[in-house]
């Protein structure tokens, strides 16, 4: 298992579990919880300093260095594609340069599905650019090759609402979107347990983002070790190969030399 | 001259370039990045930028977010 590698825009990483940053009670919960996932690629927001308010409150980025993890800065909260844009040009200078992004534009606030209009439009701009994108997107098939097909270097179909946890809502459009994939396919949203992570996995996915299942757990470090090793078993066990499933039972033990 | 910081209007004397308003402002040496009108100014430039009446400005960092 050393040498299976998560390649995103030519960059190797061991851990195929990406972690966001929100919602933990404070930084050092943070901290631990993202220590205890294993987790390389990590997921901030961009928003305005606040200006004279807690000016001693760590910087996210003391407590996630960028000289540890590779940050993912992503344009939530954003529904235009200009929005999104803007967030990202913000995000390259914030981080020196650094151009891989998490793009998503959202369509309405109630669901935070993706609006693929406006973000197919942000993407073309943002690979013009340099970004080296990826896309959050609608489990649709067509679109998500389209999206791989115009440069996107991941694409990250949701596999329920984001926060909501309701697991793995629709495999079989992750098995289109697998299917005929050659860029990396990554579940984005909706993972509620270790065993939605390990799903993920076993139906393919090269790697698994989230972040409410493990700030939202009652104790987040936990389950952050948790879904560590739920994606692990979900990789080997994609990569073994699960048994053909049978109507009827198969004896285990041998028939034969029975004494009885 | 008054300018707009983060949405809220601020007095500032001019001149001013971006390096001294972050001085003013005592978030010198913080990882952020700075907009004005919607145009990125690179932290290589923030020393020379300076400000017009009625500038929109942006300093933005980062925090959590999944």
């Amino acid at each position: 298992m050393q040498d299976d590698k998560l390649i995103i825009a030519g960059k190797a990483y061991n851990s195929r579990l990406l972690v966001g940053t929100g919602k933990y009670k404070d930084m050092d919960e943070t901290r631990d919880a993202i220590e205890a996932s294993g987790a390389e690629i990590v997921t901030v927001a961009i928003r305005r300093t606040n200006i004279g308010q807690n000016p001693d409150e760590p910087n996210l980025l003391d407590v996630i260095s960028p000289d540890k993890y590779t940050i993912l800065p992503n344009t939530a909260g954003c529904y235009t594609a200009k929005d999104a844009v803007r967030t990202c040009q913000l995000a390259r200078e914030l981080l020196d340069g650094h151009d891989l992004v998490k793009l998503e534009v959202l369509g309405d606030e109630k669901t935070l599905y993706p609006n693929m209009v406006e973000t197919i439009a942000a993407a073309e701009v943002l690979i013009k650019d340099g970004f080296k994108v990826m896309v959050y997107t609608s489990d649709d098939p067509i679109i998500s090759k389209h999206l791989e097909e115009m440069g996107c270097v991941a694409v990250m179909p949701l596999a329920g609402l984001i926060g909501s946890g309701l697991g793995i809502c629709n495999p079989h459009n992750l098995r289109l979107i697998l299917e005929n994939a050659e860029v990396p396919i990554l579940v984005d949203a909706g993972v509620g347990t270790a065993s939605d992570a390990t799903i993920a996995m076993e139906l393919g996915c090269e790697a698994v983002l989230m972040n409410t299942a493990i700030a939202g757990a009652k104790n987040p470090v936990l389950m952050a070790s948790a879904m560590k090793k739920a994606i692990e078993a979900g990789r080997e066990a994609f990569l073994a190969g699960r048994m053909p499933k049978k109507a009827y039972a198969s004896a285990s033990s041998p028939i034969d030399g029975t004494f009885f | 001259m008054e300018i707009f910081v983060n949405g809220e209007a601020r007095q500032i004397e001019e001149p001013c370039s971006v390096s001294k308003l972050l001085e003013n402002m005592e978030i010198v040496g913080q990882r952020l990045a700075v907009e004005v009108n919607e145009e990125i100014v690179p932290k290589s430039r923030h020393a020379e930028h300076l400000f017009h009446d009625g500038d929109k400005v942006e300093i933005v960092h980062a925090i959590g977010g999944g």
